[in-house]
């Protein structure tokens, strides 16, 4: 077998020939070596992205399933395989992400004997475990089919109405609870970031970006094997993807507007560049762009509307878990180049292990990309009006 | 009762024996080149520091509340009932919450080790449970840093500002401030110009409320949030059962 080389390839090749560089560096010279935390920055970069971003990213998974399954949107069923491939490698990335951020990763275990129900972070972490092991067996159906294993898909079928709750009900605990970390921190984190309403906003973040991702992997994967894309789905996430983000911006308007911090927000400060970058990238933007019917009816309008908000949230994130602590700590952090070469890795080995499952597994069923194309231009006027009528509400 | 000390800045003379003698008792090195650094560290746990004349201490508050505590995933800090504050080494998985959540800075990480523990102050637990005082007030010759029931020291502190007004500021930093500490200060200077986090800004409730009052719900949210996630699912697939049934009924009704 002969691999061509493409110039993605190259770059993957270039980026994980860096990671494992970095990875030596972590594993056998220390967290010190390989970046620049400090005892004034004990979470640096693998925390506010791999982990805060990372579950984040991995949120339309249990959208995309609740969506299906307790609403009955039966439009969107096409991406429930796309969207639980991607959140289940999101959760399995988040804990090789984890492995590398824990100073002592050999003992992760110890969360299941030396229990503290009081931590946030030992909530987060159980829930955490709980839900990839869910993520497991909604993926594994996957494998099974591909290799015409009936029998074990029947058993999880009739598990799958527990396994639907379960996943919510979990997503909705960690997702929050990620949040909550911050809680303990009034005096550390910029007021612009510290609220109360912190598990809150992380959870309402979390299904915004949930569909900004659909939306995001669905195009990408379209574009990657050449299919046709499904536009009324598209549409339809779209079309709740506005709502979502008006539901979030109000969240944080109130949010500044009960702790009278309207009046700060909008003077001129370091804090404030960062807000400012942040609420533009994930409000401003996304939602003048798919407050018009053209741009929400096309493809590549959708696409970026969602790549905006996605920059948005993830902004948001880092701004909570870097940008907040720095009038405290006096300094600025910036990331060593050894720790952004690992979040690298890991985001290439997602794309990478998400382009190996597409092409492998039936994530994508195929006949439906035969029919769909005629379907989807007969369907498209009528979804948009629905969709249009929804918003409205 | 718990044990507390109190460290009066207006007694201390900066002689350092305290970083000694708590070096020495904790297996640390200790030598000129550490004695002339002013900031703690994985390998200093208290700090003498000069401004002018005048000197301060830091070290780990042992908050009544801790916070270090309350965030660890495994329980590796707790707080014992005589008032240190200690850590468990081989409980730790190194997630570093501790540190983030502190609202004084305290615990320091061995970020050059291949397999870092937390480091801070842990108040000789073993000296204080055998009823002798912590290393630094044993050696400390002029009592500026002084060990005994947290209540008997309160009283004493008040005694202290109350007999020579003009000598301190009129407060015991430590007393309230996040729930009460087990370590007290008096000071002729605001301790913020030490780098000590502002009373107004850390505040009187212990840390852990934050995360309590959330955490707290859990237990209630969790019965509630699958019911009604369980009956969403029910209703929305019993419609689709009924559509089904129905659906069957009139093709039957047609094909009659």
């Amino acid at each position: 077998m002969k691999i061509k080389l493409t110039f993605w390839r190259v770059v993957f090749l270039v980026i994980m020939a860096m990671g494992l560089y970095s990875s030596f560096v972590r594993y056998f010279r220390g967290l010190g070596a390989v970046s620049n935390m400090t005892d004034q920055f004990p979470w640096g970069l693998w925390i506010g992205f791999d982990c805060l971003c990372g579950v984040m990213l991995a949120a339309g998974g249990f959208c995309v399933i609740g969506a299906v399954y307790l609403f009955n949107v039966e439009r969107l069923h096409s991406v429930v395989r796309p969207a639980v491939l991607t959140a289940f490698l999101g959760y399995l990335l988040f804990i090789v992400g984890l492995l590398f951020d824990l100073g002592r990763p050999w003992y992760i275990w110890h969360q299941l004997i030396y229990m503290n129900p009081h931590s946030v972070m030992f909530e987060v972490g159980m829930c955490v475990m709980a839900y990839t092991t869910v993520l497991f067996f909604e993926f594994l159906p996957n494998v099974l089919e591909r290799f015409k294993l009936t029998t074990p898909i029947k058993w999880i079928k009739k598990i799958y109405a527990v396994l639907v709750v379960l996943g919510i009900l979990l997503s909705t605990l960690h997702q929050s609870s990620l949040g909550s970390l911050y809680l303990i921190m009034p005096s550390k984190l910029h007021p612009f970031w510290y609220t109360p309403a912190l598990p809150f906003l992380f959870f309402g973040s979390a299904i915004a970006v949930g569909l900004a991702m659909t939306i995001f992997e669905s195009t990408q994967s379209a574009k990657a094997l050449g299919r046709h894309l499904e536009l009324p789905v598209l549409v339809e996430l779209g079309g709740a993807l506005l709502v979502a983000l008006w539901v979030n911006a109000l969240l944080r308007f109130e949010d500044y507007f009960h702790r009278g911090m309207l009046g700060q927000i909008i003077k001129p400060s370091y804090e404030a560049y960062f807000l400012w970058l942040e609420l533009t990238l994930a409000f401003v933007i996304p939602i003048t762009m798919l407050s018009f019917k053209k741009v929400r009816l096309s493809p590549s309008g959708l696409y970026l509307a969602s790549v905006f908000s996605l920059l948005g949230f993830i902004t948001n994130r880092l701004n909570v878990s870097l940008t907040g602590f720095e009038t405290y700590v006096g300094h600025h952090y910036m990331p060593k180049w050894t720790e952004f070469s690992v979040t690298l890795m890991i985001i290439a080995l997602g794309f990478a292990l998400f382009g190996v499952a597409v092409r492998y597994l039936p994530i994508f069923p195929e006949e439906e990309h035969a029919v769909k194309p005629s379907l989807a231009k007969e369907r498209q006027p009528e979804v948009a009006t629905a969709v249009l009528s929804h918003a409205r509400d | 009762m718990s044990k507390a000390l109190l460290y009066d800045a207006t007694m201390c003379i900066g002689c350092k024996q305290c970083e000694a003698a708590c070096a020495q008792q904790n297996k640390l090195p200790y030598d000129d080149r550490v004695a002339a650094e002013s900031v703690q560290s994985e390998h200093k746990y208290t700090v003498v520091m000069t401004k002018d004349d005048k000197f301060m201490r830091r070290l780990c508050m042992h908050c009544e509340r801790p916070a270090c505590a309350s965030v660890c995933p495994v329980g590796a800090f707790h707080k014992t009932k005589e008032g240190p504050v200690v850590y468990d080494v081989w409980k730790c998985i190194g997630c570093r919450y501790c540190m983030v959540a502190c609202a004084f800075a305290q615990p320091k990480y061995e970020w050059g080790s291949l397999n870092p523990r937390v480091r801070k102050c842990i108040m000789c637990p073993d000296r204080v449970v055998a009823g002798k005082q912590t290393a630094c007030a044993e050696i400390c010759p002029t009592g500026a840093t002084k060990f005994g029931d947290r209540d008997d020291l309160i009283k004493e502190a008040q005694a202290r500002i109350r007999d020579n007004p003009s000598n301190y500021q009129p407060r015991i930093y430590g007393l309230h401030e996040v729930g009460g500490t087990c370590v007290l200060i008096l000071s002729s200077m605001n301790v913020e110009e030490y780098g000590y986090p502002a009373s107004a800004k850390i505040g009187d409730t212990p840390m852990p409320e934050y995360t309590g009052r959330v955490m707290e719900k859990i237990p209630d949210f969790i019965p509630v949030w699958s019911l009604v996630l369980g009956g969403i699912y029910w209703i929305s697939h019993r419609r689709e059962e009924v559509a089904a049934v129905e659906g069957g009924e009139k093709k039957n009704g047609s094909k009659k």
